[in-house]
């Protein structure tokens, strides 16, 4: 067979995540340390755990509604009110999802025809572009800028809007930067969207891990506009420590979801049964865990920040998620050859944020979803290798 | 929880610089707090957390229950008071429930704790009865797992 000539062209030429060349690097180099996991280094709380191990005690092994179980819905519902002040009927407007990614990739086919533009501020997690190229749609990066604190401006948004844009994604707080757009930031974007008909997905994933006394702002709830224009993305992989469950859900207005879940029914069925048990406690009774995990974040993020500032590699103080995204530029190199030698002397392994779109030039994202004695050891060992450059 | 206080009780060696860093405080504020607590007797110590099966030190560790006759003018506190000077005795708590005074005591085998229960509690005046329970095997101690090996199963990188 000639697989390459009958495969997908399309999907052929999209290129595989870039983070993919540094894991398989440290690997081959065997006993690093790495700072490049995106996902929490906590277990999922006990309770959670217990929550999907007695629903399979008990035989609740079935498919359920494709939309979701109805009490995960429920309390989807009012968890998304009491949290970030979002109304979502749990019947009609609120979808369950596998993972986050799920419902990404099934907002994106609900919306998009080929030739619609998609505008993704950069650096951003790696998987928009590539299911909107899919769905045939062209991608437009909006370059976030250090000095803007990583956040989307009205400006950038306003000259990047032609006549075909149809989607802005808004992935805040952000993976890679750790910056997060607040109530302002996202009412000078709603006033330049006013009057489009242009669609926000709002990747809030990491909408639970934000420091500094401020709370997420969900888009959808800063007007009614933003509202009937909004696709709300979450999950429990974050803030949960739920990553392997893959459980996520997507809100949105009912004429959306009721193509959403025509898709997912096809492709998917439902999310896993077991998780969508365990989650109904996860959103119940969890608050005092996920503040605890929020707060030995945050000392971590403290530490890290120091860190870098001390061995000289400028790092900008993140609001959210669990990176940080110094720059190399200091260094002479760019941050694939940084990270590549990094690896190779020192055993450490971070991630080029090239990996993370173009706006990733000239920084390492680096994750602090570790231990403090491992992040020590590793900055220790990052402080060495840049006064050895 | 005070968040100096809860970093100090997950590992008091931290220096206050770091310590500092991750609380959002100035090294001298560290410092002057640790002092005041230290002071006032909120902290009361800084001590290594052992898994005794691993260290060449032969050490047995028993829970002793004890009821007790409070009398006029040597209630719960004083008897409590007098033990705790005793330097076997690692802990001493007032308890709910069946016994009055809870004490762990550590000895170098099982007889000399015996000796101790036998030639040192059960003949005070205000002690009723003794039961004693020797630790056998430690799971958890201090909120740390004897057993655990820190394994990271994480395997994507994203």
């Amino acid at each position: 067979m000639e697989y390459k000539r009958l495969m997908s062209s399309q999907l052929q030429e999209i290129k595989p995540s870039g983070i993919r060349k540094y894991f398989s690097l440290a690997e081959e180099m065997g006993d690093c340390l790495s700072l490049g996991v995106g996902e929490p280094d906590f277990v999922t709380p006990w309770e959670v755990r217990r929550a999907g191990i007695e629903s399979l005690d008990q035989g609740k092994t079935f498919y359920s509604a494709n939309a979701g179980l109805r009490e995960l819905r429920r309390q989807i519902s009012l968890y998304l009110e009491r949290a970030f002040s979002l109304r979502y009927d749990p019947d009609t407007e609120t979808v369950v999802t596998v993972g986050g990614s799920e419902a990404i990739d099934m907002a994106m086919r609900t919306l998009l025809n080929p030739g619609d533009e998609v505008l993704l501020p950069t650096p951003c997690f790696v998987c928009y572009e590539p299911i909107a190229k899919m769905c045939g749609a062209k991608v437009t990066p909006l370059i976030l800028k250090e000095e803007n604190e990583f956040k989307l401006t009205a400006e950038e948004l306003r000259k990047a809007i032609t006549e075909r844009t149809k989607i802005l994604v808004l992935p805040f707080p952000s993976n890679p930067t750790g910056a997060v757009m607040g109530r302002s930031d996202l009412e000078q974007i709603a006033e330049v969207l006013k009057g489009t008909d242009i669609f926000v997905i709002s990747d809030e994933i990491y909408s639970e891990l934000t420091y500094g006394g401020d709370r997420h702002v969900s888009p959808a709830s800063i007007s009614d506009d933003m509202w009937a224009r909004t696709v709300t993305v979450n999950g429990f992989s974050k803030s949960f420590a739920m990553t392997g469950w893959r459980l996520g859900y997507v809100c949105a207005p009912a004429p959306v979801t009721e193509q959403i879940v025509k898709m997912h029914q096809f492709a998917i069925m439902c999310a896993p049964t077991t998780a969508q048990y365990a989650g109904i406690v996860a959103l119940r009774d969890c608050e005092d865990v996920v503040a605890t995990m929020r707060d030995e974040y945050d000392i971590r993020r403290r530490f890290i920040v120091d860190g870098f500032n001390r061995i000289g590699l400028h790092c900008f103080e993140p609001r959210g998620a669990f990176y940080v995204f110094p720059s190399v530029e200091s260094t002479g190199l760019t941050e694939e050859e940084f990270c590549e030698q990094l690896i190779r002397k020192k055993r450490v392994a971070v991630i080029p944020g090239t990996a993370f779109g173009p706006g990733g030039e000239g920084h390492v994202r680096v994750s602090y979803s570790y231990s403090i004695k491992h992040i020590k050891e590793a900055l220790r060992r990052i402080g060495e290798f840049v006064n050895e450059l | 929880m005070d968040k100096l206080l809860k970093l100090l009780c997950e590992d008091a060696r931290l220096p206050v610089e770091t310590l500092a860093t991750m609380t959002g405080d100035t090294p001298e504020g560290v410092a002057e707090k640790m002092q005041k607590m230290e002071n006032d007797g909120t902290i009361l110590g800084y001590r290594a957390v052992v898994d005794w099966d691993k260290a060449d030190r032969e050490m047995v560790e028993s829970y002793i229950d004890l009821k007790i006759a409070p009398k006029k003018d040597f209630g719960f506190d004083e008897f409590a008071e007098l033990v705790s000077q005793m330097p076997e005795v690692k802990s001493c708590t007032l308890m709910s429930g069946g016994s009055d005074i809870s004490l762990v005591v550590e000895g170098r085998s099982f007889k000399d704790i015996a000796l101790f229960v036998g030639r040192r509690l059960a003949p005070m005046e205000s002690v009723i009865s003794t039961a004693t329970r020797f630790v056998l095997k430690t799971y958890k101690k201090q909120g740390h797992v004897v057993s655990a090996t820190n394994t990271d199963y994480r395997e994507m990188d994203i």
